[in-house]
């Protein structure tokens, strides 16, 4: 297999990138790259190639497009979804024909991510989709527009990258894998969107980079996407006289993010307008929503504007009387979204925090506090001690310090093409630094707000083949099974458990490590479960070590695991004892297996189905 | 996109269009000649697999007018009703409404026009002087592109005041029509179930 390029897929929540290096014409920092135009019905029997897919799957009702309008420059032979511009603007007159935000889905713990679920509140008539099927659908639509454009350099032939968040756990990590190889993908790795970011800034620097970091620096990035924010910390090493970028820690899930702004405009605009009596319908309120947000864009580029108009157009063909017309004031944006999204909080604030009415949840676990500052806030205090044990970097942290000291910040999403937003998290990070006797962070200059994710995964494609640099890490988390201890039952608590260490902090992709002295007896032809734990700040534990007591927030519980030993050559029932295995994957994912003593390997599954629903 | 001097801009030729349009609509006789000569309304190519579509420009003829096959004109159409409401805008009668609400729409259809422009075209100016600046025309100077006005006599160089700088669509980017796109649905009407 000799390929010709390094491809790089961004697999967003709202929009898709598929972004590419020609290997041939790059050596070592300088690289030849662009961004591919993907082809996609923008309307019915339109098409259009523009540089983003919507990450946006439409169901039409048979009866509803005329035949041959669903047309693309592959054959669509089969094909009754559409993907792209079209879906995401047909969707929002139809919503119960629309899948969105499936990659939110996919990392949904509590639903069957296989299931046909989506979209979520479509009637009884609608054929529904898996989280996973959508997600596939929208990687093969961008394998099929590669094919297109480049019919001598077939897409299986290349080195694919495909992005996801830093805070997906390793069964979010293996649906995506999984959809990838759905989709015809040979082999794809899988990156995290902040180390990206980072990739695609040091690509765009040509080398430059090396001035603007130094060894001993901690870069935070910051990237607030359409549907999600993500947070990680990268540290500067220098190691034989290189700089050396190491992902130290990443942060939790939150479903917060460009969109989410949006819609909060569009309802203060439109409780404005319903206080004067006019009352907007559906449609009208997404043409508020769109409305609202190129006047946040442009009240938050221009700080002397202080109002911009809105106008939402009449749904008839009457434009001129039927238009409403109404307008976003600098005051509202400040509020909304500066001191709503972004506010100057102190260090020790941390998001609020509601338990959840109800025992079902249905729709996605949206953030329940906005202040992305205040989740920031707290994934710095908790990551307080993530670089104590860092060569290099021992004496810059004190016990004093009550959170993680950054000293650069690399922001990515088109929230921060706002100069007004970056500009407020780089002051109240600067504010908690201040506090604590610490030089202010700066801002890393130069990022490519929109397509850095997908730039930065091609990159990564061309690095990992020796082409530049490289950030190190390994897995952002450690990994622990609930193992029974064996202590006297006490009656009406339920027997307390252990946490068995399986997988240790940082594992690096390639290595495998065996558990030691630990057995497992799994029963031939049934499922066994474990109850699965993670931790993104016990970097010290080893694999082997049980934890008795660990703080609430150290481990987080996941969905459970599970290994089924097939009979074949067994008596069911038999106990066969087995040895886990831990493998970090060269693709990006984390394997569990189970070793019987003959050596016969099975696979532990991520049980990615919702446990109570069994 | 490369113009030979004889030929027609595209601002002309999208007027050309139209009028092609409606010659062919409203004249049997021409839109006979339109379809012997193999000019006019011919089915849009099946979308191929490029990137970037451009329109196919017409084969020349013999006959010293072309028609240009109206599907562009009406995608033309298509995406300014669909961004910018300008059929709407249009046809509406202005007499009975407050300049306030004329403006209010005019937003939409100003900012909708814009969005159309840059989506769909490359847009330069052909002179890159400063408009009230002072030029001379060289001889040989493309006819086509600049037009001379008022006291127009002599002959090459011509000196003279650059009253308009101009505009030039150095790429056009429209859409690829699927086989069975019917393109005369300028914005389909929408029923609400």
């Amino acid at each position: 297999m000799s390929a010709r390029y390094a491809i790089g897929i961004d697999l967003g929540t709202t929009h898709s990138a598929l972004s590419y290096v020609d290997l041939e014409a790059s050596d070592g920092e300088n690289t030849a790259h662009g961004v591919l135009p993907i082809p996609q019905l923008s309307a019915p029997g339109t098409v259009e190639a523009l540089p983003l897919l919507p990450s946006f799957l439409y169901l039409p009702h048979p009866d509803e497009l005329a035949p041959g309008e669903l047309a693309l420059p592959w054959s669509t032979e089969g094909e009754t979804a559409v993907a792209g511009e079209m879906a995401r603007s047909r969707g929002a007159t139809t919503p119960i024909r629309l899948v969105s935000s499936a990659k939110s889905w996919l990392c949904h713990p509590g639903v069957d991510r296989r299931a046909a679920i989506l979209p979520a509140d479509a009637p009884e008539e609608v054929t529904r989709i898996s989280p996973l099927e959508a997600s596939t659908r929208y990687l093969q639509h961008l394998r099929r527009a590669w094919d297109g454009a480049h019919p001598d350099a077939p897409f299986d032939q290349q080195q694919v990258t495909v992005t996801i968040p830093a805070s997906f756990d390793p069964g979010a990590r293996e649906l995506t894998a999984e959809a990838a190889r759905n989709a015809g993908y040979a082999s794809a790795t899988l990156l995290e969107e902040p180390q990206a970011a980072l990739y695609s800034w040091i690509q765009g620097s040509k080398g430059a980079w090396r001035k603007q970091v130094k060894a001993g620096d901690i870069v935070l990035v910051v990237d607030v996407g359409g549907g999600t924010s993500d947070f990680s910390l990268i540290a500067i090493l220098e190691r034989d006289g290189k700089l050396e970028p190491h992902r130290v820690a990443v942060g939790d899930h939150i479903l917060l993010g460009g969109d989410n702004m949006d819609l909060a405009l569009a309802h203060l605009v439109a409780r404005k307008l319903a206080a004067n009596g006019t009352q907007l319908d559906a449609w009208q309120m997404r043409a508020l929503t769109y409305g609202c947000r190129g006047a946040k864009e442009h009240l938050l580029a221009d700080p002397n504007a202080t109002t911009w108009p809105i106008v939402v157009p009449s749904r008839g063909s009457k434009l001129i009387g039927g238009s409403i017309r109404t307008e976003l004031t600098r005051e509202e944006v400040t509020a909304f979204i500066t001191d709503g999204f972004f506010p100057r909080v102190e260090a020790g604030a941390r998001p609020a925090t509601r338990t959840r009415a109800g025992l079902t949840q249905l729709g996605l676990p949206y953030a329940q506090d906005a202040a992305i500052t205040k989740h920031l806030s707290a994934f710095l205090a908790r990551q307080a001690g993530a670089t104590a044990e860092l060569e290099g970097f021992a004496g810059r942290v004190s016990a004093e310090h009550s959170f993680l000291h950054p000293s650069a910040v690399l922001f990515n999403g088109g929230v921060f093409k706002s100069s007004i937003l970056a500009q407020r998290v780089m002051d109240t990070i600067n504010d908690w630094l201040y506090m604590e006797g610490a030089e202010p962070a700066r801002m890393l200059e130069g990022a490519d707000l929109d397509l850095a994710v997908a730039r930065g995964a091609a990159y990564y494609s061309y690095a990992r083949r020796g082409g530049g640099v490289r950030i190190r890490g390994g897995t952002a988390r450690s990994y622990y099974v609930g193992v029974e201890s064996s202590m006297p039952a006490i009656p009406g608590m339920e027997p307390p458990i252990q946490a068995l260490c399986v997988a240790p902090f940082g594992m690096e992709e390639g290595g495998e490590l065996e558990l030691p002295g630990q057995e497992f007896g799994l029963v031939v032809g049934e499922p066994v479960h474990f109850r699965f734990f993670g931790s993104t700040t016990r970097r010290q534990d080893a694999i082997g070590d049980v934890l008795d007591f660990w703080g609430p927030d150290e481990l987080q519980e996941m969905n459970e695991i599970q290994a089924t030993l097939p009979a074949e050559g067994r008596t069911p029932g038999d106990v066969v004892q087995v040895k886990l295995h831990a493998l970090a994957t060269e693709a990006g994912t984390l394997e569990l297996a189970a070793l019987s003593p003959e050596g016969q390997r099975w696979r532990v599954e991520f049980d990615v189905r919702n446990s109570a629903n069994q | 996109m490369n113009t030979p001097t004889q030929l027609p801009g595209f601002w002309s030729r999208l007027s050309l269009a139209f009028g092609a349009f409606f010659k062919t609509a409203g004249d049997a006789e021409f839109a006979a000649r339109v379809r012997d000569n193999g000019v006019g309304p011919v089915a849009a190519p099946a979308p191929a697999p490029v990137p970037t579509p451009a329109p196919a420009p017409a084969a020349p003829v013999p006959t010293p007018l072309r028609a240009n096959t109206p599907e562009s004109a009406l995608q033309l159409l298509t995406l300014l009703q669909r961004e910018a409401r300008l059929i709407d805008f249009a046809n509406e009668n202005l007499a009975s409404y407050a300049d306030a609400d004329i403006g209010a729409a005019a937003r939409v259809v100003h900012e909708g026009c814009a969005r159309v422009l840059k989506e769909h075209f490359t847009i330069a100016p052909v002179r890159s002087e400063a408009e009230g600046a002072r030029v001379t025309l060289e001889e040989g100077f493309d006819a086509a592109s600049v037009r001379l006005t008022g006291n127009v006599v002599g002959k090459a160089p011509f000196k003279g005041t650059l009253s308009h700088r101009g505009w030039r669509a150095t790429d056009v980017r429209l859409p690829q029509l699927a086989k069975e796109h019917d393109a005369s649905v300028i914005a389909p009407a929408e029923v609400e179930l």
